[in-house]
């Protein structure tokens, strides 16, 4: 069953069109990569999927599971297993890291009309989580993100993302600005997620994370559009060659 | 012009008549405590109400106040005992205060050790004239101020504290004054003095047990002696309608500290004003305040510190969420005097605006004339975070919930300084059930 399906989707922001027809399909057990120059729209793409009102979906739709997700407020996405892994994770003065993520773990149990979960199992949940990304165990009781290195902040995403066992998780530009051990701590925090029921979106613009994430497909957005898809080998030759090759097809193609 | 001079002499004259009824029952006091009164009523006679032409009462019209002409209390209202449950704190001793008068009976025992007295303050007056009448009226200005005039002249009864020498009086003492009786005036008066090395821990909280409108005008005199401790809370929940005007007045000698809080949530029209002299080497200030307003509510936090001597430390912060018409106003003014180096003064107002029309005043002021000092000041009027609201949202967590946990982070930083568990517990109780969605805000903190 497809988790997710994009067809031919448009988005703008503040009036520009920044994406220009996007169609994609992830299966459940996938992980797709999409990898792109700057200013491709790999983040408008991102926000659209997460909910963001600045960016206006202007064509197309989005099916989760089969329901329409751009109908969905932000959190219903997150309570239906969307889980977003942002570029630039905002601080919270003054909200415990531990105790919000407690309260986002009850309301999508609440959803899914599980039991909601005491202090004493949450506790052993979040010890388990965070071994898996070598989190230190003060920044749990610190403020959200306050205070926190870059790549402690991304890693507190997918520490996030370890405890909310999302269905689909989208990683936003995760691996940017990380040096190569928190790149292997993030890569393996989402590798201990990937099973048949669950499918990862890998937003990149290195190659190099997917050394430790292999993705089954790899997708180049260029100028809106998927310009190119394939298997994780082209990853490698965008490696050898750059975006360049195919930004100047994608311009012909444009002019043409 | 005739008309505006008789109606301000007649919106005095209930007050005088107040002080001539008080003086006729031939008040237990010294000559020298009915002088004070004296002069205090002759001090109003000549300031008058304030009004907004002068620049402390800019932002807070008080001519309602002036208007209702409310007289004195002739006795206290009824209070059952059970009334007072919502009220109490755990682990404290209580004194409580009905509508201006001492009333034994709802009050409790306190803990006290050898040589400290604490009594209200009729009983204070009969017994230990001497102490009060070298302190009471000796800290505040009534000269310049109307309604500590006021409350000087008028006041019937109130809470005495005398801290000996090296003593600490470790169980907090719980006052409070309870607004009974519609179109009634209370003025508490307060005298807490700490000698040398002494430490004490008081609550000063103010209900309204009725919904309709009165006036509570207390006055707290601090005095600290060398290297004295004081923890003071506040704790302002009068009823929705009442006025409430309450000046309070530290004075502080060498490596004494004075920790203030000051928590209000109640009140149609409030305002305090929170004084502090810093009159020793090495002394320290710290004032935390949290005001809520909503609905047509008005909150007005002046205060002032002298720093007079130097190594002075005073830190002030004061945060305010507003929602619905609310109003705050915000004015702290710090004055270094020239002897005063090495001052180190912060002071910091926050504002938070939950609704398009609240309206918060924040004016911040330094003054100084020492030339090594280290003062800072600032104050934020905003609104919540929406990186923050969708960060939580994109999370699981409602819109609604989002905002009230948001809005309960930033109250809180000022509620988690209470030291006495069973206050802080009872405010952060309150902020639950206060913020829609306030069940999952208590799960989340």
């Amino acid at each position: 069953m497809s988790i997710l399906e994009i067809k031919n989707l448009r988005a703008s922001v503040e009036e520009k069109e920044i994406l220009k027809g996007i169609s994609l399909t992830v299966k459940a057990g996938e992980v797709h990569a999409i990898m792109g120059p700057n200013g491709s729209g790999k983040s408008t793409l991102a926000q659209v999927l997460a909910g963001r009102e600045e960016y206006k979906v202007t064509g197309g739709k989005v099916l989760y599971r089969g329901k329409d997700l751009l109908e969905l407020g932000p959190e219903e996405r997150a309570r239906e297993g969307v889980f977003m892994a942002f570029q630039y994770p905002v601080e919270i003065p003054g909200v415990s890291n531990t105790y919000f993520l407690k309260a986002a773990l009850n309301a999508i149990r609440k959803h899914r009309g599980e039991k909601e979960v005491d202090a004493v199992e949450f506790l052993k949940l979040v010890r388990e989580k965070m071994k898996l990304v070598k989190m230190d165990e003060t920044l749990l009781r610190r403020p959200v993100n306050e205070g926190f290195s870059g790549g402690e902040k991304k890693r507190n995403e997918i520490f996030h993302m370890a405890v909310l066992e999302p269905i689909l998780g989208v990683l936003d530009e995760t691996d940017s600005g990380l040096d190569i051990d928190a790149l292997k701590i993030v890569a393996e925090g989402v590798n201990s997620l990937r099973d048949q029921n669950r499918a990862f979106v890998v937003i990149t613009h290195y190659q190099r994370l997917l050394d430790y994430i292999i993705p089954d497909f790899v997708h180049v957005l260029v100028e809106g559009r998927i310009v190119r898809s394939g298997g994780k080998e082209l990853a490698l030759e965008l490696e050898e060659k750059g975006y360049s090759w195919l930004e100047e097809e994608a311009s012909a193609l444009a002019t043409a | 012009m005739q008309a505006v001079v008789e109606r301000s002499s007649a919106e005095k004259n209930v007050y005088v008549e107040g002080f001539k009824a008080l003086e006729a029952e031939g008040l237990a006091e010294s000559e020298a405590l009915r002088s004070l009164r004296r002069r205090a009523i002759e001090g109003f006679e000549a300031l008058g109400f304030p009004t907004p032409k002068m620049e402390r009462w800019r932002n807070t019209n008080v001519s309602r106040i002036a208007k209702a002409q409310f007289r004195a209390a002739e006795r206290p209202g009824e209070v059952r005992r059970e009334s007072l449950a919502p009220h109490v704190y755990d682990g404290t001793g209580r004194m409580v205060f009905v509508d201006g008068f001492f009333v034994p009976e709802l009050s409790t025992p306190l803990k006290l050790p050898a040589g400290v007295l604490a009594t209200n303050l009729v009983e204070a007056k009969k017994l230990h004239g001497g102490l009060v009448e070298s302190h009471l009226g000796h800290h505040v200005d009534f000269e310049d101020q109307a309604f500590a005039a006021l409350n000087t002249a008028l006041h019937r009864d109130g809470f005495f504290l005398y801290v000996p020498k090296n003593a600490v009086v470790e169980e907090p003492i719980h006052l409070l004054f309870l607004g009974t009786t519609p179109e009634t005036a209370a003025y508490p008066r307060n005298l807490l003095v700490l000698e040398d090395n002494s430490q004490a821990t008081i609550i000063e909280s103010y209900v309204g047990l009725t919904e309709e409108a009165y006036l509570t005008c207390p006055v707290t005199e601090v005095s600290l002696g060398v290297n004295a401790v004081l923890d003071h809370y506040k704790v302002q929940r009068e009823s929705l309608a009442a006025f409430h005007i309450a000046v309070q007045q530290s004075w502080q000698d060498r490596d004494s500290a004075l920790r203030s809080h000051s928590i209000s949530i109640g009140g149609a029209l409030v305002r305090n004003d929170l004084n502090g002299y810093l009159d020793g080497e090495g002394v320290s200030c710290t004032l935390n305040g949290l005001y809520l307003v909503d609905g047509k509510q008005h909150v007005d936090n002046h205060m002032r510190m002298d720093h007079a001597k130097p190594n002075g430390y005073s830190h002030e912060l004061y945060k305010g969420v507003l929602n619905g018409s609310g109003r705050a106003v915000f004015n702290g003014l710090i004055h270094v005097h020239e002897d005063a180096q090495k001052t180190d003064a912060v002071q910091s107002n926050r504002n938070l605006l939950l609704s398009k029309n609240a309206l918060a005043h924040s004016n911040p002021q330094l003054e100084i004339f020492a030339d090594d000092v280290r003062c800072t000041h600032g104050s934020t009027i905003g609104q919540l975070d929406d990186d923050a609201i969708f960060y939580l949202r994109s999370r699981g967590i409602g819109e609604e919930a989002a905002r009230s946990l948001l809005t309960y982070a930033f109250a809180s930083d000022i509620v988690e300084r209470i030291k006495v568990e069973s206050l802080r517990q009872d405010l952060e109780e309150y902020l639950f059930t206060r913020l829609p969605r306030g069940e999952v805000v208590r799960q989340a903190v």
